[in-house]
């Protein structure tokens, strides 16, 4: 029984498990000939044509998928009614780890729906009649759109001469709140369709938006307009303050912590009011005695002009003094989050003191003497 | 036309002698307005010239040193950094600070008749304990005593260009360089007491040349100038005759012997002898004769020392206490002494080098003379003396 379950799992997950992000099923089974490379025996057919995948063939994925699902909850000893695609990419990371740093290149296990790219059922019936009107247009979808768009703008022209006629016509054209947000991109706008789109028809498209938009009762239309609106956050909503805490003696201070490279540091910044610095123990004077290292931590301090007021308690170890000294300034720009109010965060965010600095060594490739650097040229 | 043209010609040569006339005006009103300007006192700065009247209401101001005591008394023994300053700013001033007015303190009461006292200035880096120890010294030139200065110890244990093995001791090794130097600036500096001092023994340098009891100590300087090989041994015999000498009833001089970075004494040194073997600072000559100098067993006069891991050979960079730096050999030779600490600036002191640069006009950067311009450079440079004169350097 176990055994029976065993294969079955192996053979399921073989396939559900994909270790790429290319759209092709790679299975665990392998035939090689033991002669001769795929580059020779791969015959010139022409231009590669996207694959196209039926409704079966898809739908057979979704079960399998399922069936993995549960039995991946089985496994890792937790409910399979309960299992969440947060659970998945968990336990998938968990069994199968990966070093590699393009994180689209690791394992994944995802519903069929997310990795297949989506595509058209079929346009026509068992009589070869086809069920759409404008299929013959060759841009059903698109022509449909605008089609539907136009009649929603005549709805509100009839509408507006309604009011008029009435006598209610407002005097302020009450506007959609759009708020932060875009038109959809082109790319967007084929892959909603799921259809392909030239240049000039997203023109129109959005040129006819616009038109709408411009008339006065457009609320009327909100829902449609927005639904073709990609809305953007503001990217200081993803700043995380660290919680402002008061020790014993009625000091306010925070934590915070910052890394660069490989250096991790932490600091406490207490508002005393002395100016004072200690890192690791050492007077800053001491511990950095080069001037760059002090003005990286002098930095987020004379920006919001609190310079005189804090008292800095800092700890970091790994890497080199610049890298550490990179961490601390991170460090520090964060915990005087707590201290400053919302626009001053933002003022520093755009400054760059809040952002991690992604530089990491890059690796030495073989062949090369580093990771750019090659060997020495030899004309002969 | 022409008639014109030399009105033109005629008009600025007028206008020339007016302003003759009228500078001649402005000179005597500005010769006028010179006197009262002494009388303003500024923040920073006092008119105390004279060591011995500093007292707690002067610290953290700058008192100039007059030329004619700074030349003969430091005739190249201050930092290297502070000599350029000096040139720069055409004045020598020093701060007065507290370590060296309490030095000063203990000065003026001690008893000569007892042994001397030893003081050691000890700190941070970069805090000012060279600058305190010149200080004290033109304390000691003013009172009129007898100053024997040696600006650096290290430089007697490392980089050695010529050894010598000795004349007087096969074991020992002489520096004719450095102790020629030293004899040069010994010789600046206490003019006036090499014809009043008159030697007690006999010195016989070689078979020809000796020196007789009763000739006067610059003799003993000029042999050991001219006479490169046997210029350590003077030095000894110097140092030898100065402290016999200081205590006697019949003296009318007081010895200082101030030493900077005495540390180098019971240290290490870098010198290797000819079979790379490194060379212990006991046997080096010079090394030797001021070891004797730096014990109490003579009376009449003080030595005042510094400590100085900045040229120390073999010390980490985080060693500032008289035990670390000294090591058990100094610190017993040593012991007892009075130890005292030089600190960072305070505020008030800071204040007053801050706005000693600004009267100098060093400070050129538009944003070093704003409030937080200062505020940024009290945190870079966390008050310490030498880091904020290197930093205002580039500004």
């Amino acid at each position: 029984m176990a055994a029976n379950c065993a294969r079955v799992v192996g053979s399921l997950f073989g396939k559900s498990v994909n270790f790429a992000s290319s759209t092709r099923p790679v299975t665990l089974q392998f035939c090689r000939q033991i002669c001769g490379t795929p580059a020779l025996r791969r015959k010139n057919l022409g231009p590669t044509v996207p694959e196209t995948f039926t409704a079966e063939f898809i739908q057979k994925q979704v079960e399998e998928f399922e069936i993995g699902k549960r039995h991946l909850a089985n496994m890792m000893g937790e409910d399979p009614e309960n299992f969440t695609q947060e659970d998945i990419d968990r336990s998938i990371a968990y069994l199968f780890p990966s070093g590699l740093f393009e994180k689209r290149a690791r394992p994944l296990m995802k519903h069929p729906v997310e990795i297949f790219p989506k595509q058209r059922a079929v346009q026509w019936g068992p009589d070869g009649r086809p069920f759409h009107f404008l299929f013959y247009t060759g841009k059903q979808a698109y022509y449909s759109l605008m089609h539907d768009l136009y009649g929603r703008v005549l709805k509100v022209e009839k509408h507006q001469d309604q009011l008029r006629a009435k006598g209610l016509f407002p005097t302020e054209p009450k506007q959609i709140a759009l708020g932060p947000s875009r038109w959809l991109t082109k790319e967007e706008m084929e892959a909603l369709l799921v259809e392909p789109i030239s240049r000039q028809d997203y023109e129109h498209f959005i040129q006819l938006m616009e038109r709408l938009l411009a008339m006065p009762c457009c609320s009327l239309e909100q829902q449609f307009v927005m639904s073709h609106r990609q809305q953007l956050e503001a990217q200081s909503m993803h700043q995380v303050v660290p919680p402002l805490q008061k020790d014993d003696a009625g000091v306010d201070f925070s934590t915070a912590e910052g890394r660069r490279k490989s250096s991790r540091g932490s600091v406490v910044v207490r508002d005393c009011g002395a100016g004072r610095l200690t890192v690791n123990g050492q007077d800053h004077l001491h511990y950095f005695p080069v001037l760059q290292d002090r003005e990286q931590l002098m930095f987020p301090l004379q920006f919001c002009g609190l310079l005189g007021r804090f008292d800095l308690d800092c700890s970091v170890s790994g890497g080199g003094r610049s890298s550490q000294a990179g961490a601390l300034r991170l460090a520090i720009s964060r915990a005087l989050l707590s201290f400053l109010s919302q626009s001053e965060g933002e003022a520093m965010r755009q400054a760059g003191l809040l952002t991690p600095d992604p530089r990491v060594r890059e690796r030495k490739k073989p062949g090369q003497e580093g990771a750019r650097r090659k060997f020495t040229w030899k004309k002969r | 036309m022409s008639l014109h043209r030399l009105a033109f010609r005629l008009r600025p040569t007028v206008t020339r002698v007016r302003s003759l006339h009228s500078s001649g005006f402005v000179q005597q009103q500005e010769a006028v307005a010179v006197e009262p300007e002494p009388e303003s006192l500024s923040v920073f700065r006092t008119h105390e010239k004279d060591p011995a009247c500093h007292s707690d209401k002067h610290v953290g101001q700058f008192y100039t040193l007059s030329s004619a005591h700074v030349r003969p008394l430091f005739p190249d023994s201050l930092p290297w950094r502070y000599q350029q300053q000096m040139k720069t700013f055409n004045e020598t001033c020093i701060m007065v600070r507290q370590p060296a007015l309490e030095v000063i303190s203990y000065l003026k009461k001690a008893d000569y008749s007892q042994p001397a006292l030893r003081y050691v200035f000890y700190g941070l880096k970069g805090t000012g304990k060279t600058m305190s120890l010149c200080h004290t010294l033109h304390f000691c030139y003013t009172q009129g005593w007898l100053v024997l200065h040696v600006p650096d110890a290290h430089l007697w244990v490392k980089n050695c260009k010529e050894l010598l093995p000795s004349s007087y001791k096969s074991s020992r090794f002489d520096q004719p360089l450095q102790a020629t130097t030293w004899l040069r600036n010994f010789k600046i500096t206490n003019e006036p007491f090499l014809s009043k001092i008159k030697l007690k023994e006999r010195y016989v340098w070689t078979k020809r040349e000796s020196t007789e009891a009763g000739s006067s100590l610059g003799e003993l300087v000029d042999q050991g100038i001219s006479r490169i090989k046997s210029s350590s041994d003077v030095v000894g015999a110097v140092m030898k005759e100065l402290r016999l000498q200081s205590g006697q009833p019949g003296a009318d001089f007081r010895l200082a012997v101030a030493v900077d970075g005495v540390n180098a004494l019971w240290g290490r040194s870098t010198i290797k002898k000819g079979d790379k073997t490194a060379v212990d600072p006991e046997e080096l000559t010079l090394v030797y004769n001021l070891r004797k100098l730096m014990k109490n067993d003579w009376s009449g006069g003080a030595v005042i020392t510094t400590l100085s891991q900045t040229g120390s050979l073999y010390h980490p960079k985080s060693a500032y206490l008289p035990q670390d730096l000294l090591g058990e050999r100094g610190f017993d030779n040593m012991d007892p002494f009075i130890p005292v600490s030089v600190p960072n600036y305070s505020e008030k002191e800071f204040e007053s080098c801050y706005l000693y640069y600004m009267d100098r006009n060093w400070l050129q950067h538009p944003q070093s003379r704003t409030a937080e311009g200062k505020k940024e450079l009290i945190f870079l440079c966390n008050m310490n003396p030498s880091m904020f004169e290197r930093l205002c350097g580039h500004l």
